[in-house]
């Protein structure tokens, strides 16, 4: 740990979000824009958890990652709709604007990144495990940082890809940041990308070298970072600096 | 502390017969989530010890074959993660806490507070009470498997009344301390002690 990863030192008190716009990013993955009066700021790479109240008083939490750079003007979510989510079903269902939830954080302080701790930054993503890993991007871009930064981004299709304009935009500033995806199931025609799941093969080619001492951090479904963090540490790099965020249906 | 607002349209599903076996805020799981800070060690048993120390001073070390060698105890718990899910009824072996103190020769847990520390740097916090009397053990089986490394094997602590974070993966050593020292997640912000009957997830709850 390092000192610039800062303890949550004060109580984490349930705040009420309310909707302000929700915005189809792929047919199965919505974002959410939330006012959250008295919201204290984020890091990237930060969550939240997120309580929903019904009628009844019965409640539900779960844990959501903060998409939104940290000095954006509102908090975002992207939410995944999983077939058995309780509360995903809801965020990226039955909500709408105008709606309102609890939720408490930013809560996190070691999967985060801050353009102070410099790079090369090697960020590699599986489905919506990207949505973190964006908050970095958009927190780099707002800085004006121009560490060298790959994104190594798994989803099944193209139309799976979250973010995909916007990551097209950002990776064309000539900042330093390179965009790779790899499609495992459908290829759109002309895919001249990988197509294949991450391996190690993949990782070496498209990260920086261990000597470069990058910045790691792997957030997806668990096969995935389990596979990538073994590999990345057989590949050289040292496990202090891969930094893993793992969830499945039911972890988050 | 005001009514919290009610989610227009949200009915949820997770009331259930068991419901007086599931924490505030948790939600039942019958998979097995893996959650962890950084890349699963690669066991090796061979140079694998398992070490007591009081304070700095180590009163027991094992081998593999050693640890093994001891008393196994078996357990079937419930258990909670922070990040809100539970699992009913999980199977554990392990040696307890309890015969690990008395194969060292001790009566009771040298110190107040134990630090555990695990491969790959993790740390975290237990107070020495809640390890002993049979609440707490080094667990090496799963289900009557050996504990898989992505859940912590070869051998994790397992305080299972607790938040599961306590219950540290790829646990080498238990470190008993005179003072309450924070570990790796408590120090960036998560509860010291983390009961999950009292929802203690968060520094303050």
């Amino acid at each position: 740990m390092t000192a610039t990863e800062t303890p949550v030192a004060r109580r984490l008190q349930w705040m009420t979000a309310r909707v302000t716009d929700v915005i189809d990013e792929t047919p199965r993955v919505r974002r959410l824009v939330l006012e959250i009066p008295g919201w204290p700021g984020h890091k990237a790479g930060q969550h939240v958890d997120v309580r929903l109240t019904a009628e009844d008083g019965y409640q539900a939490q779960r844990s959501y990652s903060i998409a939104a750079a940290p000095k954006a003007l509102q908090v975002t979510l992207t939410v995944e709709r999983l077939s058995d989510g309780e509360v995903s079903s809801y965020l990226a269902g039955d909500l709408r604007v105008g709606d309102q939830f609890e939720l408490r954080g930013p809560i996190g302080g070691y999967f985060v990144w801050t353009a102070a701790l410099g790079g090369p930054l090697f960020l590699v993503a599986g489905g919506s495990g990207v949505v973190p890993l964006m908050a970095m991007l958009r927190h780099r871009a707002a800085a004006k940082s121009n560490v060298p930064a790959t994104l190594l981004y798994s989803s099944r299709s193209g139309s799976d890809i979250i973010y995909r304009a916007e990551l097209d935009r950002l990776a064309g500033q000539g900042d330093g940041l390179t965009v790779v995806h790899t499609l495992t199931r459908e290829r759109p025609p002309g895919w001249s990308g990988p197509a294949r799941r991450i391996d190690r093969a993949m990782l070496q080619s498209v990260g920086f070298a261990p000597d470069a001492k990058p910045r790691i951090f792997v957030c997806g479904p668990t096969p995935l970072v389990e596979a990538a963090a073994s590999d990345l540490r057989d590949l050289g790099h040292a496990p202090q600096l891969i930094k893993t965020e793992r969830f499945g249906p039911t972890g988050r | 502390m005001s009514e919290p607002p009610i989610s227009r349209g949200f009915r949820g599903r997770g009331r259930g017969a068991s419901s007086a076996r599931v924490p505030p805020g948790q939600h039942l799981v019958t998979d097995f989530p893996v959650l962890s800070a950084g890349p699963t060690p690669e066991p090796d048993l061979k140079s694998w010890s398992f070490t007591i120390e009081d304070g700095a001073s180590p009163i027991g070390e094992w081998s593999w074959q050693q640890f093994n060698a001891l008393p196994q105890t078996e357990v079937t718990v419930d258990i909670h993660c922070v990040t809100t899910w539970s699992k009913l009824d999980t199977s554990w072996r392990g040696v307890s806490i309890d015969t690990l103190l008395e194969a060292a020769g001790l009566a009771e847990p040298p110190g107040p507070f134990v630090l555990a520390h695990c491969d790959g740097g993790y740390t975290t916090n237990v107070p020495s009470e809640d390890l002993v009397d049979g609440k707490a053990m080094v667990a090496t089986h799963y289900d009557g498997e050996p504990l898989d490394p992505e859940h912590g094997g070869p051998a994790r602590l397992l305080v299972p009344h607790l938040y599961f974070w306590k219950s540290a993966k790829w646990v080498r050593k238990l470190q008993f301390l005179d003072v309450d020292q924070p570990g790796f997640w408590e120090e960036l912000g998560y509860h010291s002690y983390g009961d999950p009957w009292r929802e203690q997830r968060y520094d303050g709850d």
